[in-house]
């Protein structure tokens, strides 16, 4: 049964086909380093499914920001574990990606014909970041007030447009109810979107292009 | 179509082509041109705020000891009205005209804290210090702290508050 159901899919939407190019292509001889993409990959769509639950309950305001998620760690059964999840789980998608990247770099495997692989995850790379600097601000706690604070009078220092890049980012002078939603705004739509749609370019030249061999002592 | 009305100039493709960029184009920037006045409007504008504020009776001030100051305005943020806490050390010393120090740092807009084993203000945030005078003793900090400008009146202390 299961076995026609396959077949009277697989034959409309050509379902192995997908997995023989996406799962059962053909790679050469690697060693664990190579792993840590699909780990950040993974460490990725982590942070997406807990993202989406803690949205279930945090709101976005001055008002109650801080305690829906006071709310959500010791009033809602196992509000800890997935807040949890989004917070380890942010760091440690910045530490396997980074390693990630030390390993491309280490092994050369940024070069022709793969350069705009590097392009799109350096992009990747910077969207992650933008993700932990957006998300900080979020707990609205003394914490996230003042590093918002400093983070964005560093951007301040910028020669000429300094300031006008501070007041964007704060959405006026001060850092206020209109800073948090709209660093809420980036967290949860502007910069997924777009690290998403950067995730399937990245992935579709990793699978298009394969990947590089170990350098060995001739090359 | 029959060959006496085709156009000198392009073909149907050609024209076809440069109407649907120029049309696609249009809308992008119809939508896309307010979109970014739409983002950025909120970082300006508005409450350029010039108060002269009370600290007091000059009088209750110690002598050479910094004294902090604290009070709140309330301030319009978007459609949040929230009061906005500022903090300002008072330097009161024999023969020479008060002080008033802003408690913000200039090197990130921590606030800074006095402290008197260090006899200097210090900011958590970078391990800042500067001296009772305001100068910077250590740290990242590139300028001396903020003063304002102070007048008495009746034997109040005021400070000149100016923003935006």
């Amino acid at each position: 049964m299961a076995q026609n159901v396959f077949s009277w899919l697989d034959e409309r939407l050509g379902l192995k086909a997908i997995y023989d190019t996406v799962l059962d292509r053909k790679v050469p001889k690697v060693n664990w380093w190579f792993t840590l993409g699909s780990a950040s990959l993974f460490l990725g769509a982590l942070q997406g499914i807990t993202g989406i639950l803690l949205s279930v309950y945090y709101v976005p305001t001055p008002d109650h920001a801080y305690d829906s998620i006071t709310y959500i760690m010791t009033g809602v059964q196992f509000g800890w574990l997935i807040r949890g999840l989004h917070h380890w789980g942010s760091s440690l998608l910045i530490l396997t990606a980074f390693i990630h990247m030390l390993r491309v770099f280490f092994y050369g495997a940024y070069k022709y014909p793969r350069e705009f692989t590097w392009i799109t995850g350096v992009a990747l790379l910077i969207s992650a970041l933008g993700m932990g600097f957006t998300g900080y601000l979020l707990p609205w706690n003394q914490r996230s007030y003042w590093a918002t604070t400093v983070g964005t009078e560093i951007a301040g220092t910028v020669p000429g447009i300094g300031d006008f890049i501070l007041r964007v980012l704060r959405g006026g002078t001060d850092l206020s109810a209109v800073t948090l939603s709209r660093f809420f705004s980036l967290h949860i739509w502007i910069i997924p979107v777009i690290a998403l749609a950067t995730v399937l370019t990245h992935l579709y030249m990793v699978i298009r292009l394969g990947i590089s061999n170990i350098p060995d002592k001739d090359s | 179509m029959s060959r006496k009305y085709r156009s000198p100039v392009m073909d149907r493709r050609s024209f076809v082509k440069i109407v649907t960029s120029a049309l696609g184009s249009l809308m992008a920037a119809v939508v896309g041109l307010p979109v970014i006045q739409y983002f950025i409007s909120p970082a300006f504008g508005k409450e350029a705020g010039d108060d002269w504020i009370s600290l007091g009776t000059l009088e209750d001030y110690p002598f050479n000891t910094p004294t902090l100051f604290n009070f709140t305005l309330t301030k319009i943020n978007g459609w949040e009205r929230s009061s906005q806490s500022y903090g300002v050390f008072v330097l009161r010393e024999e023969g020479k005209e008060v002080v008033v120090f802003s408690d913000v740092c200039t090197h990130l807009s921590c606030r800074v804290n006095w402290n008197p084993e260090k006899e200097g203000y210090f900011c958590p945030c970078h391990a800042a210090l500067f001296d009772k005078h305001g100068n910077v003793l250590s740290g990242p900090p590139p300028r001396p702290m903020d003063r304002y400008e102070t007048k008495l009146d009746g034997g109040q202390l005021f400070i000149h508050l100016r923003e935006g």
